[in-house]
């Protein structure tokens, strides 16, 4: 079996995510997550949830920590465009929501339809009260990623690890 | 056409008078009001009051991070349709321990009775069961809220029951709106019983 060329780095965060008690992992499917989604359904002591739409991942969040359970939700950067909203739950209520963005719509995107709320994302986050913790280099993975999850379960707010292009490398068309 | 004959004041009650045995989470609104009704706003439900359409979510979040509670979801038509999506997640992922329970007034009561789509033709009992959820109950009048609640704890869940209900007023009760303080309450009733 060939490697999966995200594996590296997802199965890094992981663990990070897996050691700071997360064990429910909501998704809509993106090649930025696909490693992390695998290894988050492979483990027995943590559950992936496919939503229908990214906010629902937020709902569930706040679902989970009220009796005392963690969860990531992993979607792309367009995704961040249906939450804001279910926002209100962090910036409003102190609920946790850690959040895991793979970018488009950055660094070398081809895909036109990527662009507007690729460029939107921080201004939306920013507006909910989202923290954001850029990951550019391989080398500001762990570092971007201890300080969204103790920014989320610590000061139980919103908190989000972008991964962008950059990074993550961007999409052929 | 069925003949829909029950009043929402007189629903909750008899569904659930083990009240204290559940975790409630309620949708916006009538539901919510309804909800603190019947349990005094108490510690046990999450009542909302914002974020449209995430009840059901939310209850599901909770459903599969507490399993040896029983949760129920008490929301709207409105509200419902605006997270119809959630019942397919919910479906696939399956909780036994949840279930749904869609006061349906066929309007948005809150906003002045404006007609809902459920006045129409939209049928929320076949979208459940579309959905893939494996029990799903409807109920239009105070004679079948016996079997109701005899179907939320016999038949295996996740359940929907969407009970159908006059346009009249929900339940009058002045909740907690602030969500902080509700989270707060919420989590340590539940760490306090667990």
């Amino acid at each position: 079996m060939s490697k999966h060329p995200h594996d590296e780095w997802s199965q890094v965060l992981f663990r990070q995510f897996k050691d700071a008690g997360v064990d429910l992992f909501t998704y809509i499917p993106d090649a930025g997550n696909a490693r992390l989604a695998e290894l988050a359904e492979e483990d027995n002591e943590t559950r992936l949830v496919l939503l229908t739409t990214e906010e629902e991942g937020v709902a569930m969040a706040a679902g989970a920590d009220l009796v005392g359970k963690k969860s990531v939700l992993m979607m792309q950067s367009s995704g961040v465009g249906n939450c804001p909203n279910y926002l209100s739950f962090s910036k409003g209520g102190n609920f946790p929501c850690l959040m895991m963005v793979s970018m488009r719509g950055d660094y070398g995107e081809q895909n036109p339809w990527q662009y507007p709320m690729g460029q939107a994302v921080d201004k939306i986050l920013e507006a909910m009260g989202v923290m954001v913790f850029r990951v550019d280099r391989r080398d500001e993975l762990e570092a971007a990623s201890q300080a969204a999850i103790n920014a989320a379960f610590r000061n139980n707010q919103g908190a989000a690890l972008i991964l962008t292009q950059k990074f993550l490398g961007a999409k052929a068309f | 056409m069925t003949k829909i004959t029950l009043d929402r004041r007189e629903l909750l009650a008899p569904l659930f008078p083990d009240k204290d045995k559940w975790l409630f989470v309620s949708g916006l609104a009538g539901s919510s009001k309804d909800a603190a009704g019947l349990t005094n706003d108490g510690p046990n439900l999450f009542t909302m009051a914002g974020c449209m359409g995430s009840a059901v979510a939310t209850g599901l979040g909770m459903a599969l991070s507490a399993p040896e509670k029983q949760v129920a979801v008490i929301t709207g038509d409105g509200e419902l349709q605006m997270g119809l999506g959630s019942l397919n997640t919910v479906a696939t992922q399956a909780p036994a321990n949840l279930t749904i329970i869609c006061i349906d007034n066929g309007t948005h009561g809150e906003t002045g009775g404006q007609e809902g789509h459920t006045a129409q033709r939209t049928n929320l009992a076949m979208i459940a069961q579309g959905s893939g959820i494996p029990s799903v109950k409807e109920i239009t009048s105070a004679d079948q809220i016996a079997d109701a609640h005899d179907f939320i704890r016999n038949q295996p869940g996740p359940r929907f029951l969407w009970c159908r209900v006059l346009p009249g007023d929900p339940t009058a009760f002045k909740r907690n709106f602030n969500p902080a303080e509700c989270r707060i309450a919420f989590r340590n009733a539940y760490f306090q019983s667990a």
